[in-house]
């Protein structure tokens, strides 16, 4: 067992990580503009199973990978347009409607899905090595010899973290989400604001979902992501709303649940069901301990998180 | 509500707007929920449409599948005993306003350790007592993955949302291992799943019927939460800390072993769910004890307006939409996804519902008044 753990091993292992890892990136990242503006959305689940489904079924009928890609971020944003009615018109409990997005999603892809199961792929993402940054040893196997869906998501980590941090549309943003009636009053529409960021967050989530259907295991099967869109809500809570360090979060959830796969497939001596429960068991764990970091450092999470704006009762 | 008015508030805008009402009436507290479904069934049947089915005639086998004789409506009873049971333990919750949403796994803790009970500690033991101690056993056990997020939340402020939902994954995996691995059936050809228990362990049934004494359960477990919950001053506190956690802690009420009780009451009601399913259905544990009857229970609690009494009738009439369903998998091979599709619809409209039974809508003539 002990040659399992080479430097090949853990090449692989990384390399793995960054793919697995970019499906619950792309979903973080959407919930982390979600909840900036002040929206909770516990849909996140749903949503990725609708994208996942709906990136399929569009590369399955076209036989384009990327228009699959398309096809999951409008459905993704569809879906989230329900949350968004439901609590910023209609002022809902936005965990209860939340949840009520993950369990219409996850039974409406099975049924919409169920002739789809076990199809095979027309087309997928597939590796691309870039030229030089990819024969870097190591290095170059692990960031520079991936799939488009993760080249994508290094480019839009900093641009997002530049557009929430630097930009004047990223500082209404997080104004939106501490203090919606001084947003009001600079101006803002926050109704229209925070359906822009619930909608596009749900896009993100349809993108994570796609990740899954089109890159890292092709094809349809019920309730494929297997609760990696939690783990995404865990994930911003753990990198306090911010693009960056949700990203960090993300691949190293990546490399917990590709090592979990590679430690099966070398044959360790722990039953596969506790290897299969460390992703979830880390994620209770990683929550904990930021819980504690974020208050002991005072990092809230958006104060207006959670509650509809309703400018008559400020 | 709580944000610090520093700015002038900007002008009324003429038209129409929402204002609160003081308190919802009974018509549009009753009236929204069966409209909620009603409207529900209408969305579930254009989709069905757009995926090829005749929608008509699948509610009507879902229906039949449900209510249609003596037999599917004992069925549905069967159904009604673990959504009752894990329903009325996140209605609990839900008070509080700790969104327990792992129920799913506190009712296969609770199997578990049943299933222990049964099989190893109180093997050989009567009915008197072997059914008694695995009714503990269940509810130790869904107490124990209950109060996991509930000392998290109290103690420590982790959002006990993930934290149960991520539970479920672990409790579903372990007892999965159980299954497959120490508590195997030797005689089982292969099969996961533990040995067959004892008769001993088998909970009295109603008749020829599979209703079992679980339903018992879950009633008197109804109408001693709804009296906890409306006369007792524990049953106050939680409700003001639902409302206000701020206001709870103002008033000296211990919010965070507030927290921890309610979420080993919870937990513990869906662990005995897992039990009761166990000793009166499945008497064997088996991975597929639950069809996820903990996530359907969230719709359970919500829908009965997280009213004791009003989630007894909900629990019926979404047994009858879970027995549908498998119905209309078996007779018209149609995925039974349905039914989680058709209870997230009808949990969309009754969230949309609720603006109208908590505001009405006024006219704002253009200086702004109200009229």
């Amino acid at each position: 067992m002990s040659d399992a753990f080479t430097i090949g091993f853990l090449t692989s292992v990384l390399a793995a990580a960054m793919m697995s890892g970019s499906a619950i990136l792309y979903a973080a990242l959407g919930e982390v503009l979600a909840e900036r503006a002040g929206v909770l959305n516990l849909g996140v689940e749903g949503m990725m199973l609708m994208g996942a489904l709906g990136g399929f079924a569009m590369c399955y009928w076209t036989g384009s990978a990327e228009l699959g890609v398309l096809g999951a971020i409008v459905v993704g944003g569809a879906m989230a347009a329900i949350h968004a009615v439901l609590t910023v018109s209609f002022r809902a409990n936005q965990v209860v409607s939340g949840l009520a997005l993950t369990i219409f999603g996850g039974g409406l892809s099975a049924y919409l899905g169920a002739s789809l199961v076990g199809k095979p792929a027309p087309d997928r993402f597939s590796r691309i090595d870039i030229p030089l940054l990819g024969d870097v040893p190591e290095i170059g196997n692990i960031l520079f010899n991936q799939n488009a869906l993760v080249y994508l998501a290094y480019v839009l980590v900093p641009l997002l973290w530049w557009f929430v941090f630097r930009t004047r549309p990223g500082l209404n943003l997080r104004a939106i989400g501490e203090n919606p009636a001084t947003a009001d009053a600079m101006g803002l529409n926050i109704a229209r604001q925070r359906y822009v960021y619930v909608i596009v967050g749900g896009g993100f989530a349809g993108l994570g979902g796609a990740v899954i259907s089109l890159a890292t295991n092709p094809g349809w099967a019920e309730n494929v992501t297997a609760g990696r869109g939690w783990i995404a809500v865990a994930l911003v809570i753990f990198g306090t709303w911010n693009p960056s360090r949700v990203a960090a979060g993300a691949f190293l959830f990546g490399a917990v649940e590709a090592g979990q796969f590679r430690l099966q497939g070398i044959n360790v001596p722990v039953s596969s069901f506790f290897l299969n429960m460390l992703p979830y068991a880390f994620t209770v764990l990683v929550l904990v301990f930021s819980t504690m970091r974020t208050r002991r450092l005072r990092i809230g999470q958006p104060a207006a998180l959670g509650r509809a704006y309703i400018r008559e009762e400020r | 509500m709580s944000a610090p008015a520093t700015t002038t508030p900007p002008p009324p805008v003429r038209g129409w707007r929402l204002e609160r009402v003081s308190k919802p009436s009974i018509a549009a507290q009753i009236l929204v929920p069966i409209a909620s479904i009603v409207a529900a069934l209408v969305v579930g049947g254009a989709i069905m449409l757009f995926a090829g089915e005749n929608p008509l005639s699948v509610y009507r086998e879902m229906f039949d599948g449900a209510f249609g004789s003596n037999y599917r409506r004992s069925e549905t009873l069967v159904k009604m005993i673990p959504l009752l049971l894990t329903g009325l333990g996140v209605a609990v919750a839900f008070r509080m306003q700790l969104w327990n949403i792992g129920a799913e796994g506190q009712f296969y803790f609770g199997a578990v350790f049943a299933t222990w009970v049964a099989l190893y500690g109180f093997a050989d033991s009567g009915a008197w007592i072997v059914i008694p101690a695995m009714m503990v056993g269940g509810m130790l056990g869904g107490a124990l993955w209950g109060g996991i997020p509930g000392v998290l939340r109290g103690y420590l402020g982790v959002n006990e949302t993930i934290t149960s939902l991520m539970l479920n994954y672990v409790a579903i995996l372990f007892a999965s291992w159980l299954v497959h691995g120490p508590w195997r059936n030797p005689d089982g050809f292969g099969f996961p799943g533990t040995e067959i228990f004892a008769a001993a362990t088998y909970l009295p049934t109603w008749g020829t019927t599979r209703v079992h004494l679980g339903l018992v359960f879950g009633l008197v477990a109804a109408v001693i939460l709804s009296f906890v919950l409306q006369r007792t001053r524990w049953g106050y506190e939680i409700s003001i800390a639902g409302n206000s956690e701020r206001v709870a802690k103002y008033a000296g009420m211990a919010t965070g072993r507030n927290m921890v009780i309610v979420m080993l009451v919870s937990g513990g009601l869906a662990g005995l769910a897992g039990m009761s399913e166990l000793a009166g259905i499945g008497h064997s544990l088996q991975r597929e004890l639950s069809p996820g009857y903990g996530y359907t229970a969230i719709i359970v609690a919500w829908l009965g307006r997280l009213n004791p009494f009003g989630i007894i009738l909900v629990a019926f009439l979404l047994a009858g939409l879970l027995v549908g369903g498998e119905q209309i998998q078996l007779s018209l091979g149609l995925p039974s996804a349905v039914a989680p599709m058709l209870q997230g619809i009808i949990l969309f409209f009754l969230l949309g519902g609720d603006l109208l039974t908590l505001y009405r809508i006024v006219r704002v003539s253009a200086t702004g008044a109200a009229s």
